[in-house]
């Protein structure tokens, strides 16, 4: 089994080194073959090892490969933890990784980046498995900040456009702010477990919830509800939860398929996994759960309602996915880990697709973006309009859709949460979720009618062009659509139900909120029938009919609304003002903090007087003690007779 | 206690020699020479100090220093003049102050 | 106490001589001062019965320093009206040291010092005592390394009188012995081949 794991992992980056180092020799067909034969490799053995622990009752793997370095007892390893968390992730990673690889032959056909493009996508997923198969902390450490760089590279893939430069390093920055959670969060771990090994740091988890740490003063904190915390602005900004969420739309800059892999279905869902891994110190803190809870609350619903503003095609699904993470969060912060990492996986099959499909649009448009330009596509591309309509069905939940099963799980599980008891996060948490779900169903099909039905807006040359894209982009399509449509239905009784994360996954007793539904589950036309009560569904199809009513009936109301809430349209507008927040109040004033520093810390203090001015108090000094040495000898004379008369009557008298 | 001569009549005539040394390089501070013949002077104090302890602890060391002390002030007395001689002879004087080529 | 009055004697004229060396105007006389001021010590230090030291600060001192301090003195052609200018400006300071200082030492040997010292006076020295005898001994036996040394420095001093003033002039005609000697024969002769003149 060993060598399997290490083939999964090792393959891709074999392939990215020989198409990056040797992609003049092996050219454009050389370069991807043999990244989409690695990577197609690590996605066979990946179900090798899911089927190998689900089917085959194999049981969960945790060594270590390599060690790395030992200092003061700390064992610095690489090693793996292969259970069924991971093995889904696997899964999920090299599946979307693989259609993400076949569809890129067909985006980036005339890109002269085209080798160095694969490249880095297997890269991605090397970090990426990395960071999913890791038994301790400092390889999650690695693998979360590989695929940041790798995020980076990658948003600035065109690097010679001004936006996508001033993008990734937006994204890099932020990412540095959560990553300073997160590094601080594992030194916590350190600091009351010393261990880096997630087996040995569980074990004592107990133990660490006893202690109190005392943090700048302020009265003591509970340790675990520090380092919770910590690692959760680690989860932040990397799943770009408010407010380090900037980042990920404008994210967009990068290829489109990078959109789809990156983007929206594996690395910004690293932040969920990670909180789920992490779930046995979660669980230990209420107060750090709170805050999980409430963040992803108030992101599922406020970056929801940006996506309502948003013209830019890609935008729209990128504000989706920063609500299907809040969604994500949310599960998280109710302990329902089941949940998230159930939604986790459902998303990355049907918003991969959504990219996808918003790609082949793009390339059928002419790398035209603007959604009001588009219209009345459906005739044209017919595959990518059911493959789209079975994504957007998918996101906002339709009955039997895979995302129908893991959101409404969520949703229940919020509704039987263990806060009851507490109002306030409870109530934010609940409302936000039910108005969340009305307005995806809005934003989301906003997009699909404006794009693929009325009346066609584009110019007459590109219209002449329209037509359905190649194979190397549908079969991608069609391929993902199977799971969105299809896999919740299979899947949500095992997974959420029937103890498929009993092993992975810790939940406390009090907390449990998946067993107590899973007390009413009874397969899933039962699960249909039982959400058919509930608000939600509700709620999604009044989302489609105002959709369907503003956009396509009365495309004029969509204006007067806007010119009517002028406050509350350039509100959503500007996005809640986060951007300006960060750039012109963080950024400007943290320049504005270095170059006041520099000046005057470092300048004026610093150098001006402590460096330069011991020079110069020592120059004025000797200035005036140079007076003394007049050159004549009979002041020395002097001196010496002076000093020797004084020292005989100290000797004498004294 | 006068009548007697001892060790601290002898002493006592060192302290004036010293002292008068001492006062004559206060006094004649611009010319080198006369310089030079203090320091003889007080060298020749320094002698009679070590003369007299010789003399009063019966050990003859004392004087061999006072020997060794001639020699080297023997000396340095020709290479200072030697050193004189040629500061002369660069700079036509011998008064110490206009020597402040030192100066700070 | 015929013995103290010889010695209250010379120490008088001794500091006598001294306050002429200090306060002489010309130097010719200082020197002279000087002279007579080593007779007295002299004088003092056979009273102590340190005979060998008397007879050496004589012919060394005497005999050569101070000719030496005489011959450089005249030698020079020193203004003295400038040198002596500003005399009495550093007067009061060098006797408020020199007060100071001989208050101190007199303190010190004669109040300070009874103390430590018993019998003050010199005890009688053996019958058939030689001091010039009794300090060879010593000195070319247990001093005979420093004795050496001595005489190295005393050589040292000669070289260093020398170099420091001897001068070339410009232009002056010399001898360069070491060119003459290492001359080679073929630098200096041409042997000129000539065919034999006939005469006419």
């Amino acid at each position: 089994m060993q060598s399997i794991h290490l083939t999964i992992v090792l393959a891709p980056l074999a392939a990215a080194i020989v198409a990056g180092l040797f992609g003049k020799k092996i050219g454009r067909a050389g370069a991807h073959w043999v990244t989409i034969l690695a990577v197609g490799l690590s996605f066979l053995l990946s179900l090798v090892v899911l089927k190998h622990l689900y089917w085959d009752g194999g049981t969960t793997q945790n060594y270590s490969v390599y060690t790395w370095a030992v200092s003061d007892g700390l064992r610095m390893e690489i090693g793996f933890l292969i259970d069924r968390l991971s093995a889904l992730m696997m899964v999920v990673v090299t599946f979307v990784s693989l259609m993400v690889h076949v569809y890129t032959i067909g985006y980036m056909h005339d890109d002269p980046g085209y080798q160095r493009f694969f490249s880095y996508i297997s890269l991605f997923t090397f970090a990426m498995l990395m960071l999913v198969m890791s038994n301790n902390f400092l390889q999650l450490f690695f693998g979360w900040e590989a695929v940041g760089l790798v995020s980076y590279l990658l948003i600035g893939f065109w690097y010679t456009r001004e936006t996508a430069i001033f993008a990734n390093l937006k994204a890099f920055l932020v990412n540095r702010v959560g990553d300073f959670g997160f590094i601080l969060g594992i030194a916590g771990v350190v600091y009351f477990a010393d261990s880096l090994d997630y087996a040995e740091v569980f074990a004592q988890a107990d133990n660490i919830a006893a202690q109190t740490i005392r943090v700048a003063g302020f009265d003591p904190w509970n340790a675990m509800t520090l380092i919770c915390i910590l690692l959760f602005i680690g989860a932040m900004g990397k799943s770009a939860q408010a407010p380090l969420h900037v980042w990920l739309p404008d994210s967009m800059e990068g290829p489109t398929p990078i959109s789809a892999l990156i983007h929206a279905a594996t690395m910004v869902t690293a932040g969920i996994f990670m909180v789920a891994r992490m779930s046995p110190l979660f669980e230990l803190s209420e107060t750090a759960l709170a805050v999980v809870l409430v963040i992803g609350a108030l992101t599922a619903f406020f970056m929801g309602l940006l996506g309502i503003v948003q013209n830019d095609i890609k935008r729209v699904v990128a504000y989706s996915t920063l609500s299907q993470l809040g969604y994500m969060t949310v599960a998280l912060g109710v302990s329902a880990y089941g949940a998230a990492i159930f939604h986790l996986m459902t998303h990355a099959f049907f918003k991969a697709l959504l990219f996808l499909a918003a790609g082949s649009v793009i390339i059928a448009m002419h790398h035209e973006q603007d959604i009001r330009k588009m219209g009345g596509l459906k005739k044209y591309m017919p595959i990518t309009y059911w493959t789209a309509l079975i994504g957007s069905l998918a996101l906002i939940g339709f009955p039997g859709s895979s995302g129908f099963f893991s959101k409404d799980a969520l949703i229940e599980a919020v509704k039987y949460s263990h806060w009851q008891g507490q109002g306030a996060v409870y109530w934010i948490a609940y409302l936000s979720v039910l108005l969340g779900v009305f307005v995806t169903a809005l934003y989301s099909f906003r997009m699909f009618f404006l794009v693929f039905h009325g009346k066609g807006r584009m110019d007459e040359k590109t219209r002449s062009h329209l037509h359905e894209t190649p194979a190397v982009v549908t079969v991608p399509l069609i391929l993902l659509a199977i799971p969105s449509a299809t896999i919740g239905w299979l899947t949500i009784g095992p997974v959420l139900f029937g103890g498929f994360f009993a092993e992975s996954l810790y939940v406390s007793e009090a907390h449990d909120v998946l067993a107590r539904l899973g007390e009413t589950f009874h397969g899933s036309a039962g699960f249909i029938l039982h959400a058919a009560q509930g608000p939600a569904i509700w709620l999604a199809a009044a989302g489609v009919l105002v959709a369907w009513f503003l956009y396509l009936k009365r495309p004029d109301i969509p204006e007067a609304l806007a010119a009517k809430l002028k406050p509350l349209y350039t509100l959503l507008d500007r996005k809640y003002y986060f951007d300006d927040l960060w750039i012109d109040g963080f950024a400007a004033g943290g320049r504005r903090a270095g170059s006041f520093l520099w000046q005057k810390g470092d300048q004026f203090l610093i150098d001006g007087l402590m460096v330069n001015g011991t020079a110069h108090s020592v120059g004025r000094l000797a200035g005036v003690l140079r007076h003394l040495q007049t050159g004549y000898l009979y002041h020395y004379a002097f001196a010496m007779i002076i000093a020797l008369t004084l020292f005989l009557g100290w000797l004498l008298w004294l | 206690m006068l009548s007697t001569i001892g060790l601290p009549h002898y002493l006592t005539i060192s302290a004036i020699l010293f002292t008068l040394s001492v006062a004559g390089i206060f006094i004649n501070r611009r010319n080198l020479i006369l310089l030079l013949m203090c320091i003889e002077l007080m060298l020749l104090a320094v002698n009679f100090n070590f003369v007299a302890f010789s003399r009063y602890l019966g050990d003859e060391t004392g004087q061999v220093f006072v020997f060794f002390i001639l020699t080297v002030a023997a000396a340095e007395a020709a290479i200072g003049l030697a050193i004189l001689v040629v500061l002369f002879r660069n700079r036509r004087s011998i008064n110490v102050a206009e020597l402040d080529s030192m100066k700070g | 106490m015929f013995h103290a009055i010889l010695f209250y004697a010379f120490a008088a004229v001794l500091i006598g001589a001294a306050l002429g060396v200090i306060f002489s105007k010309n130097p010719v006389h200082a020197v002279m001062f000087l002279v007579l001021a080593f007779f007295q010590s002299a004088v003092l230090w056979l009273l102590a019965e340190a005979e060998f030291l008397a007879i050496v600060l004589v012919l060394v001192y005497v005999g050569a320093v101070m000719v030496l301090f005489l011959f450089v003195v005249m030698m020079l052609d020193i203004n003295v009206e400038q040198v002596r200018e500003s005399f009495t400006r550093y007067l009061w300071l060098g006797l408020v040291i020199a007060g100071l200082m001989i208050i101190e030492l007199v303190n010190l040997v004669w109040v300070k010092s009874q103390d430590v010292l018993g019998q003050t006076g010199f005890a009688a020295t053996p019958e058939g005592y030689s001091n010039t005898k009794a300090l060879g001994s010593v000195l070319y036996t247990e001093h005979v390394y420093a004795f050496e040394i001595a005489a190295v420095i005393l050589l040292l001093a000669i070289v260093a009188a020398i170099t420091l003033t001897m001068r070339r002039r410009p232009g002056l005609k010399q001898q360069n012995i070491a060119k003459q000697v290492s001359v080679d024969p073929k630098d200096r002769v041409r042997v000129v081949k000539m065919d034999a003149e006939r005469a006419e």
